[in-house]
């Protein structure tokens, strides 16, 4: 995006308008620079997260051992995770909010900015470091993304190092960029901008982001101890030495549930934003929104054994955490209830972000029904570590997470170039993604039901019929997203239409009143709240 | 907020985030390969370097990071809107910090009360027990590890209870030096931060001569099993945030002498005793956790 408005507001003596050339990206302290940094890097990994998917699906396009090497597998699906999890949602997440929490909140930037250059240039060495990772002699991690004790210890190779320190700086970063938010959004707001006027796209952040500083540095200590275990002899994951490898997994989960939640909320309030204006109508019961994402925040502390299941906790702990997941369902439903009700008798029109809404509002409700059967403890024992779970977060994470920043892109990728992009090619792209995801990920429950298990490169012969529909379905899926590649770099080279300030007639908010493209400086004087 | 919002500050481009970004790049790999090699060969390979570069950009980046910052500060230019930032994000990195040592909180407080008593054979383990290791026996502090390691224990009694002394009375005497930045009693000021530097520093010389004691009087281990691991990484964390403290005051010390900081006016001071605070708090907990109870 490189071509971005040079257009500054010039209303007052200190702002100049973006440095020239690489340097601009490189020293750079604005929000809207550093947002469009943070979503390349998320689309660039990715692609590369999803060039490994593609490894994978074609490794289980027949039963039997084809193309890689096991270990390579499990390399595969390892890394796939941690790239898509840290080094594609989560980054796009925070380049939304860099790019809109501050136009939102009639802000002039984020609260921090050169702490938010730091939060966003330290990950690309992160996935440096992972990426090479994967030619150290004798490869990368294999343990998968939960990085499990012992086999991220015991049974891990020698790249795992590497691994930790890697995750050490996703984590600053994350901290970081999380810190940056919150500030901002205490300490920022343009008067008159109340708690309860604010968008939900930033309340969801904030609370999104109070999970994030609570979370990451669990994860990080849960990495060190693995370090520890692993090259300095240390017992927190070994029996032998008085511990215990289910300790692990309860160390991991406590931030591993919140952390699916935090790539999830931003989503739930970017769907929160985009209905209301192609319904026409104010969002259904905004204040019950906000309360049932602090609710899903706080329950999301007290639920992290429902993936520890068949770890063979006493029965008391089984239950609780049986029942306080299903809790959780309470407040989703609220808000899957809201979204609908918003809808309800809207004069609706299904412009391109709207059909990825919608799309969003019907699968992501699909996992959480899979949810809500895993979460049943003794159903979970039948489908826990099956394709079911990959069904399952699948369903939550890509027509959830990803649908909802997709849609977020068609909903503000005009604001940013100041171009409307091609809306044919874009509605191809989401009947393609539509199709091809369902494919890919539907019979994912049915095979996991039947009990093909995750994680293995091959599998029991009776599988292969769906395996293949699996397969073709992840790949069509993987080549449609290229559309969305050749799309975007069209806005961004300015190929379109120019739209007006308000981009889509129904909509509300601040960040409509700024001229499109938005200047490089937007609010350096508060704006006016109604 | 109302009233200070007319004139936003924002600052200008900063070359120092992106050393930041590359000394840590650096500190990783560094680390990473060091503490690979070190468990294959035994040597610290050409990672030792690399990691020391990294840390050197780090400082460096901290230097002049600040030195702009403080420069800016001095010039005027920032305004409390920022302040209000600064602090505010102050506030919530020790939040972060407090959760990190939550997690190890966690991990001892697990082995305490699950890990060892099950393998001891309580709950519904009595048969994991007998077949795994029938002979053990689940005391705390876990002096024998199932697979048989023995160390002694570290009682509270000594240098623990001096080292507690001394961090209580330091958070004291960073009050009294913050009460007398605020009465503009510079004296009162640099005794109290110069006695909280010493106290600090003797801290962790303590701590050096009780680390020594564990490994050669008790035989108390970083892989003496869980008992051993959990106090180590704990009171090890906990130190590192002291050196990391300590340093800090002793930045403030000098920019105290060098005539910095007003009544109203004194974040980085602030955030440094905040920060102090914690880590006294933290050694509470781990006083009460680790060696007492
Ligand atoms: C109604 C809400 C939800 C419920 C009741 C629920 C329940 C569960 C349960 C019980 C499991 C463990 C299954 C097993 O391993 O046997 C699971 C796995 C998972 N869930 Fe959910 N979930 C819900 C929503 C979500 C959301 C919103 C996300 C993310 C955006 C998510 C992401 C995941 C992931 C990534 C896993 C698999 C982790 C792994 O083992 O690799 N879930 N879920
Ligand atoms: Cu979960």
């Amino acid at each position: 995006m490189n071509t971005l408005t040079e257009t500054a507001s010039h209303d007052t003596e200190h702002h100049h308008g973006p440095a020239k050339g690489i340097k601009r990206w490189i020293f750079t302290t604005n929000h809207k620079d550093i947002g469009t940094l943070y979503l390349w890097f998320a689309f660039i990994m990715f692609l590369v997260g999803g060039a490994m998917a593609m490894v994978i699906r074609a490794e289980l396009f027949q039963p039997g051992l084809q193309i890689v090497e096991p270990h390579f597998f499990n390399q595969m699906t390892t890394v796939h995770g941690l790239i898509m999890v840290f080094g594609a949602v989560m980054p796009a997440f925070t380049g939304m909010a860099n790019w809109m929490i501050p136009m939102m909140i009639g802000a002039p930037d984020m609260a921090l900015p050169r702490m938010n250059n730091l939060s966003f240039w330290i990950l690309p060495f992160a996935f440096l470091i992972l990426l090479a990772s994967l030619f150290v002699e004798g490869g990368g991690p294999a343990f998968g993304w939960t990085f499990y004790a012992p086999l991220s210890t015991t049974y891990s190779g020698d790249s795992t190092a590497l691994f930790v320190f890697a995750v050490h700086i996703m984590g600053i970063s994350s901290i970081m960029g999380a810190i940056n938010v919150i500030v901002t959004i205490w300490n920022m707001r343009a008067p008159g901008m109340t708690w309860m006027k604010m968008p939900l796209f930033v309340w969801t952040w904030f609370i999104t982001a109070y999970l994030l500083i609570a979370v990451m540095p669990v994860l990080a200590g849960a990495v060190t101890m693995v370090l520890t275990d692993k090259y300095f002899g240390t017992s927190f994951f070994n029996a032998a030495g008085g511990g215990d490898p289910v300790m692990f997994q309860h160390i991991f989960w406590f931030f591993g549930h919140p952390e699916v939640y935090i790539m999830i909320l931003p989503a739930f309030g970017i769907i929160s934003t985009i209905v209301p204006t192609f319904s026409r109508k104010p969002l259904f019961g905004y204040p019950s929104m906000v309360y049932a994402t602090a609710s899903i925040a706080f329950l999301s502390f007290i639920v992290w054994a429902h993936h520890m299941f068949t770890t063979g906790m006493p029965v008391f702990a089984e239950l609780f955490f049986m029942y306080c997941t299903m809790l959780i369902s309470v407040p989703t439903g609220v808000k899957v209830f809201n979204w609908v009700a918003t809808m309800w008798r809207g004069a609706l029109s299904f412009e391109v972000p709207m059909l990825f809404s919608i799309a969003f509002i019907v699968l992501f409700t699909l996992g959480g029904f899979s949810g809500l059967m895993l979460a049943i403890t003794p159903v979970d024992f039948q489908y826990h570590d099956t394709y079911f779970v990959v069904a399952h977060f699948h369903y939550v994470l890509v027509t959830g997470a990803i649908f909802s920043l997709i849609a977020a892109t068609y909903y503000w990728l005009p604001k940013w170039t100041g171009v409307m992009y091609d809306i044919g090619l874009a509605k191809l792209h989401f009947w393609c993604s539509l199709i091809s995801v369902n494919v890919l990920f539907f019979p994912m429950h049915f095979v996991g039901l039947a009990g093909m298990p995750r994680r293995i490169p091959d599998y029991s012969i009776q599988f292969a019929n769906w395996n293949q529909l699996i397969s073709l379905g992840g790949f069509a899926f993987g080549l449609s997203q290229l559309i969305f590649l050749a799309l975007v770099i069209k806005a961004c080279r300015k190929q379109g239409e120019p739209v007006p300030a308000k981009v889509w007639d129904g909509a509300h908010g601040l960040e409509w009143e700024v001229a499109s493209p938005a200047p490089y400086h937007t609010f350096t004087t508060p704006p006016e709240i109604k | 907020m109302a009233e200070q919002n007319s004139h936003y500050y924002v600052p200008a481009q900063s070359p120092w985030p992106i050393v930041g970004a590359i000394g840590f790049f650096l500190v990783a790999v560094g680390a990473g390969n060091l503490v690979a090699q070190l468990s294959q060969t035994g040597e610290a390979g050409w990672g030792r370097f690399i990691l020391l570069v990294g840390f050197i950009i780090l400082l460096v980046m901290m230097f002049g990071w600040f030195k702009d910052q403080i420069s800016e500060s001095r010039a005027g230019l920032h305004n409390a809107q920022l302040g209000v930032s600064y602090r505010q994000g102050m506030s919530w990195f020790i939040f972060s910090e407090v959760m990190f040592f939550a997690a190890f909180f966690g991990a001892l407080f697990y082995a305490r009360m699950i890990s060892v008593p099950w393998l001891g054979g309580a709950s519904n383990n009595a048969m994991t027990a007998e077949v795994l290791w029938p002979s053990f026996e689940a005391i705390w502090p876990l002096t024998t590890t199932p697979g048989g390691t023995t160390t002694q224990a570290m009682g509270y009694w000594g240098l623990p209870l001096i080292n507690t002394i001394i961090l209580l009375t330091s958070s004291i005497t960073i009050h009294f030096a913050h009460t007398g930045l605020e009465a503009n009693k510079r004296k009162q000021l640099t005794l109290m931060l110069g006695l909280t530097i010493l106290l600090g520093m003797s801290f962790l010389v303590l701590q050096v001569e009780e680390y020594i004691h564990a490994y050669q009087d008790l035989g108390l281990k970083l892989d003496s099993g869980v008992y051993g691991n959990t106090f180590f990484l704990l009171t090890g964390f906990h130190g590192m945030h002291v050196t990391l403290g300590t340093l800090f005051l002793i930045v403030i010390f000098f920019r105290v002498l060098a005539g910095h900081f007003s009544p109203d006016n004194h974040f980085a001071f602030q955030s440094a005793s905040w920060y102090w605070h914690f880590v006294d708090v933290v050694w509470l907990c781990l006083f009460v956790f680790v060696y007492i109870i």
